[in-house]
């Protein structure tokens, strides 16, 4: 049973990750028809970003002598990271995105996967063939609680994924700005005559989407401080999984299948050798999605963002 | 001398080598109805794209109010107070009616991002006003008791009426409407005349409808153009339109009425 729990723990841990980025997976897909490969490396740009933003604020504090406590540097590195990052898919969306508007989507997914090698070339040759670690700011506690080992890193990294995600369906929900998001998933060509601005509407979804995956980025960071230029290639796919397996352009399903993503390969570790792990823990999700292709809360035929 | 509330001036569109549109002039009264009749692929829906800024006009000008607005960008002429519904209704499936007029307000919304999230007095008073305004009006349309259902359920003489509420709720100025009717069996046709008659009459509005059934133009149009390959080939009152000649032909081809 400890065991288990121990387990979810984990699982709980790595679904966020998962969860986070898939979230800006299926924004996009739901107003532009349109799956961003880029998006994995938005993470990783976002992590890279995150390094930058706290060593400076690190340096800032000594500078001035203002002590500034390592959670608030924290706390601060990921709004930071996550105003930047969003920057960063806004320009994504200029650039590559928008002149490809009516073109056929694979133009689209091609552009999006070069910009995904942009990225990560970029950075090499920006930074050098080297992994950057993260500044360690907050240490380690571990609690017992009864056989489970929690970190107070794990239970940040969870809390602070799903406030994002239900930051994110409140948004969409609450906000005019969301309620627009919505309607151009349903029917793009009506929503400008209602005096909405679509370019700027389309922006700003790729802007929280990346913002997102910045937060994922540096949650990421916190939990394994070892960074490189390609770690966003398998974690794009996974959540371009978890995207796909939620129902595409579903929040709440976006966020469910991370979580269930990284259940199955935490517990498929658990029972089978981990070489084989992603093997098999794929192989049950593609066992899912024949029986569900349009994933758990998309519907048949169309994608639709549904609240 | 009012100005006109849409005017358009000798409007002109190519697709390629098609010339879709030529030498267009409108001139729309405030609270004037008028009719766009005309043959399939005469250009009507062409020149509701042009005047709503979907397309760019090739040649001509449009002003609303006196205010120049071709070569705007759709939101900004929708802002701007020029209203439209679609030939083949596009709603958004799984919304509820009244979310949909909630979302023409959307250019009226003044509240910001942090009103948004933390819910201040401000935003709250906002939104209960839109509400009431878009309940209000779903009342007028004969609708407030379907607010809360998601319009993909609704039958298909709701829908237009959902339609035409949206268009209205962003306060245009003018309001354009494409086949109201298509697809209705009478009982429902009666009731969208009904619809279109009190929007005239209770909210003053200028509309400019593009219809096929000549029973509906001929009950509620002043005035009528009949468009043909671009080109407008009659224009005058309903029973004038009726009786002229080149209407017939265009409607009937020449040698049938020959």
């Amino acid at each position: 049973m400890a065991v288990f729990l121990q387990n979810l723990v984990n699982a709980l841990q790595w679904g966020s990750f998962y969860a986070l980025i898939a979230l800006g997976y299926s924004m996009v897909y739901s107003i532009l028809m349109l799956f961003n490969f880029a998006h994995g490396d938005i993470f990783m740009v976002g992590s890279y970003i995150g390094v930058g933003v706290s060593m400076a604020l690190i340096a800032l504090s000594a500078w001035g002598n203002v002590v500034l406590p390592n959670w608030l540097i924290l706390v601060l590195t990921i709004l930071f990271s996550m105003f930047l990052t969003s920057f960063v898919g806004m320009i994504v969306e200029r650039v590559g995105y928008r002149p490809l508007r009516n073109a056929p989507r694979a133009s689209a997914a091609i552009t999006g996967l070069m910009i995904g090698i942009i990225l990560e070339t970029g950075n090499l040759a920006l930074l050098g063939a080297r992994r950057v670690s993260f500044p360690s700011l907050i240490a380690t506690a571990t609690y017992d609680l009864g056989g489970v080992f929690v970190t107070n890193k794990k239970i940040m990294i969870v809390l602070v994924s799903l406030l994002l995600a239900l930051a994110l369906h409140q948004f969409v929900r609450r906000t005019k700005w969301g309620m627009a998001i919505r309607a151009m998933a349903f029917d793009f060509s009506v929503v400008p005559l209602m005096g909405v601005p679509l370019n700027r509407m389309i922006a700003l979804t790729f802007a929280l989407g990346s913002a997102l995956a910045a937060a994922a980025g540096i949650l990421f960071g916190v939990a394994y401080p070892v960074l490189d230029p390609y770690m966003g290639i398998l974690f794009g796919w996974k959540a371009f999984v978890a995207a796909i397996l939620g129902g595409r352009g579903s929040i709440m399903g976006a966020t469910l299948a991370g979580f269930l993503l990284g259940f199955t390969e935490i517990f498929v570790a658990m029972i089978f050798p981990s070489t084989l792990r992603d093997l098999i823990a794929y192989s049950i999700i593609l066992l899912i999605l024949t029986v569900r292709p349009h994933g758990f809360f998309g519907e048949p035929y169309s994608a639709r963002l549904r609240l | 001398m009012t100005l006109p509330v849409l005017q358009v001036r000798n409007l002109s569109h190519d697709f390629g080598g098609l010339r879709a549109v030529r030498g267009y002039n409108l001139e729309i009264g405030s609270g004037q109805i008028r009719g766009l009749i005309g043959p399939n692929g005469a250009g009507k829906t062409t020149i509701f794209n042009l005047i709503t800024g979907i397309y760019k006009p090739s040649e001509g000008e449009i002003f609303l109010g006196g205010k120049k607005i071709d070569g705007l960008p759709p939101h900004r002429i929708a802002s701007l107070g020029v209203s439209r519904t679609f030939q083949n209704l596009l709603l958004w499936r799984h919304m509820t009616v009244l979310e949909h007029v909630k979302m023409a307000r959307y250019s009226k919304i003044r509240y910001g991002w942090l009103g948004a999230f933390f819910g201040t007095s401000a935003r709250h008073r906002e939104e209960a006003g839109i509400e009431e305004t878009a309940l209000h009006l779903l009342d007028r349309m004969g609708i407030r008791h379907l607010a809360d259902q998601v319009v993909l359920n609704l039958p298909y003489g709701a829908q237009r009426r959902v339609e035409i509420a949206r268009a209205l709720a962003t306060e245009p100025g003018i309001l354009l409407l494409d086949e109201p009717t298509a697809g209705m069996n009478p009982e429902e046709l009666a009731q969208i005349m009904e619809i279109i008659r009190r929007v005239h009459g209770e909210f003053g509005m200028s509309i400019l409808l593009i219809e096929h059934r000549m029973k509906v133009v001929m009950e509620l149009c002043e005035t009528v153009q009949t468009l043909d390959f671009g080109a407008v080939i009659a224009e005058g009152t309903p029973g004038e339109i009726q009786n002229n000649p080149r209407v017939i032909d265009a409607y009937l081809g020449r040698e049938r009425a020959e």
